[in-house]
């Protein structure tokens, strides 16, 4: 049993952005910088943005066995994310109920309960207080569930991914997904058994504000020219045979690649039309990394033509699947975007290795693996680098506090070149920028509100 | 699909990368684990002395932006790594802040040339402090590791920001002199967000 405390912030609170008209500060092809650079604008963000919509919060390899934690954020909240003794995954306010202390220091780890290193309260990893030193110096009884910690009280996970929302009216997590799920589904299914694991992660600091590196997230316009340094390195022995995201360098809007907006905030970029549609097609367009030669052709005398769909899996999956505001299934990454303050945010490249499934060789496992870290390094290293100098470079020009409004506008008004399926999602060419107007359109939505929010305890 | 007939020019570590396989893995987790053993550890200051040099060359190299002389410091086949995990995990298992052979060393030089690397368009301006160098023997007489503290203070933009840490070289003997063969940076917040991480270290 469960105890729901409604919170009654931030429709009812007379807060920084009560005054704000989010019609005017968002328009069908401008924003104004003020969401940006705003800190009121920020704080609201965190409760209606991180808590009023499904957020994700950690992948359950990275806590596969019983009192497994990880600490993570939901916003600015510090969260332990913890699979508890009966393997069931919350989502505990990382905040000791007596004073506020931080309860866990720790990155990760296995724990049955924490005790916290001010006073000793110490609480079950179900959230649940345990004891307290010396309990007869307390008036009141201190079984009362208000002493528990606070919890996420909506923890659902798609096929290992663990998103949390404090939005009692949201919808079911899949549903919330709806037509970006098969997608997710299809990125799974191209490895053994379905599943990835976590392996360490690629992390970057950058002082820009967190959407920044959303409105990037499906952006095929800036690739040829914010990445040139990438495309010219990758390329720079290919001859013929263009490497990695060489397509994007001529008219990518005739390319076969597309964009799809599938609603709730959520976008798709599809390039794995650009590939050859063979065995290999996906090794073939895989620039240079260590080890690469060696392990083709120590591939090809093992497993003669099977070595390159095995190749395949070490390759960059040309895909950008993006789930508002702070996931991104990229390559063979996961992405995930930590607000940290208006104008600082962390960019996280987690890993993705294979696991034996028996459908793989054993000995391929590890030497995909092997591989395919090498594969995952390419682009945080040679790519990553240069979008989040440019983030950081925007939150700069932002402070000319005259030159109001940043356009997204490209693609708009052409008559036939945006496709309203029958399904609801939105296509349109690599290029266009309908997908960051219709995230505006949910970010918007989100920030007016009302919210049904709410934390949970144990009761 | 037959590959087709390597020159002498395509087998050259440069263009093609064979020698990083299972073998190199596996060894080169051995080479640096358990290697910082005093009783291992090399007092004579002349050779000390030696060492500090080539490491403060290195540092001088790097901040003077004289990528090929620093490249020809490291043998052919070398290995450049800066884990993401402060106890350097296995990296056929483990995403690294940065893992290159000599072709993506290579690549990261040419990429910062281009022009276009806006992440270092400017280059950052750095000043490299090395320091508590040791000096300890390694499994063969060809061989020493090396380890030295590390500050990087890296002004781009309008700021001046700090990487620090500490690396292990492993250095063989070739002729009258010393090659790299790998070096190994080891940043204290490796496991963190770390910013604009564009430089080489
Ligand atoms: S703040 Fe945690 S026990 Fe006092
Ligand atoms: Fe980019």
């Amino acid at each position: 049993m469960t105890a729901l405390e409604r919170i009654s912030a931030p429709q009812n609170r007379i807060d920084g952005t009560a005054l704000y008209d989010w019609d005017y500060l968002v328009q069908e092809g401008r924003a104004h910088r003020l969401i940006y650079t705003d800190p009121a604008i920020f704080e609201a963000e965190m409760t209606r943005i991180f808590g009023g919509t499904w957020t994700y919060l950690a992948h359950e390899s990275e806590i596969p066995n019983d009192n497994d934690f990880i600490t993570r954020r939901l916003g600015l909240r510090p969260l332990i994310v913890v699979r508890d003794g009966n393997g069931k995954v919350r989502a505990l306010y990382n905040r000791c109920t007596h004073r506020g202390t931080t309860l866990c220091r720790w990155d990760k780890g296995n724990a049955k309960s924490f005790q916290c290193p001010y006073h000793g309260w110490n609480f079950l990893n179900t959230g649940k207080l345990r004891g307290v030193p010396w309990p007869d110096g307390y008036g009141d009884d201190m079984r009362d569930p208000k002493y528990n910690l606070a919890q996420v009280p909506r923890v659902e996970s798609y096929r290992g991914f663990i998103f949390g929302t404090l939005n009692l009216d949201a919808l079911p997590l899949v549903e919330h997904l709806g037509p970006i799920a098969p997608i997710i589904d299809q990125w799974l299914d191209r490895n053994p058994g379905g599943k990835v694991v976590v392996c360490e992660a690629n992390r970057f600091l950058f002082k820009g504000n967190w959407k920044l590196a959303y409105d990037n997230s499906c952006d095929g316009y800036h690739v040829a020219y914010s990445h040139r340094s990438l495309l010219e390195t990758e390329n720079r022995f290919a001859g013929e045979n263009a490497k990695g995201m060489a397509y994007y360098r001529n008219s990518p809007d005739t390319q076969p690649m597309y964009m799809r907006y599938t609603g709730h905030g959520n976008h798709f970029k599809d390039k794995r039309p650009n590939l050859e549609q063979r065995p290999g097609g996906l090794w073939a367009l895989e620039s240079a990394h260590p080890g690469m030669e060696h392990y083709e052709a120590e591939f090809i005398r093992r497993y003669g033509e099977r070595a390159f769909s095995l190749l395949d899996l070490a390759g960059s999956e040309p895909v950008n699947i993006n789930v508002f505001p702070n996931f991104s299934l990229l390559g063979n990454h996961i992405q995930v975007f930590e607000p940290i303050s208006v104008g600082e945010t962390n960019a996280i490249w987690y890993g993705t290795m294979i696991v034996d499934d028996g459908s793989v060789p054993s000995d391929a496992v590890t030497d995909i693996n092997a591989l395919r870290m090498r594969t995952q390094e390419g682009f945080p290293n040679f790519g990553e680098v240069d979008d989040i100098a440019n983030f950081e470079q925007i939150q700069r020009g932002l402070m000319a506090v005259e030159d109001e409004w940043v356009y997204m506008h490209r693609g708009l008004g052409i008559p036939g070149r945006i496709k309203h399926n029958s399904d609801g999602t939105i296509d349109a060419p690599a290029t266009d920028e309908a997908f960051m107007r219709e995230h505006f359109k949910e970010w918007k939505r989100l920030m007016k509100g009302p919210h049904n929010l709410a934390i949970t305890r144990e009761a | 699909m037959a590959a087709p007939a390597a020159t002498a020019k395509d087998s050259h570590p440069s263009r093609s990368s064979h020698y990083v396989n299972d073998a190199l893995y596996r060894q080169l987790i051995a080479d640096f684990t358990g290697w910082q053993d005093d009783a291992r550890a090399v007092c004579d200051p002349v050779v000390r002395d030696q060492f500090r040099r080539l490491l403060e060359r290195e540092a001088r190299l790097l901040d003077q932006l004289r990528y090929e002389d620093w490249l020809a410091m490291y043998a052919a086949e070398c290995i450049y790594w800066v884990p993401s995990t402060p106890n350097a995990g296995d990296p056929r298992r483990e995403i690294s802040v940065m893992f290159d052979d000599r072709r993506r060393l290579e690549d990261r030089v040419y990429r910062l040339r281009t022009g276009f690397a806006w992440s270092q368009a400017p280059a950052s301006r750095t000043v490299r402090l090395v320091s508590n160098v040791e000096v300890f023997a390694a499994d063969r007489d060809d061989v020493r590791m090396l380890r030295s503290n590390f500050l990087i203070s890296e002004f781009w933009g309008d700021e001046t920001r700090i990487l620090t840490g500490w690396a292990g070289h492993r250095v063989l003997r070739e002729g009258d002199g010393w090659t790299i063969k790998a070096k190994q940076v080891n940043l204290i917040d490796c496991d963190q967000s770390i910013r604009n991480p564009s430089i080489i270290l």
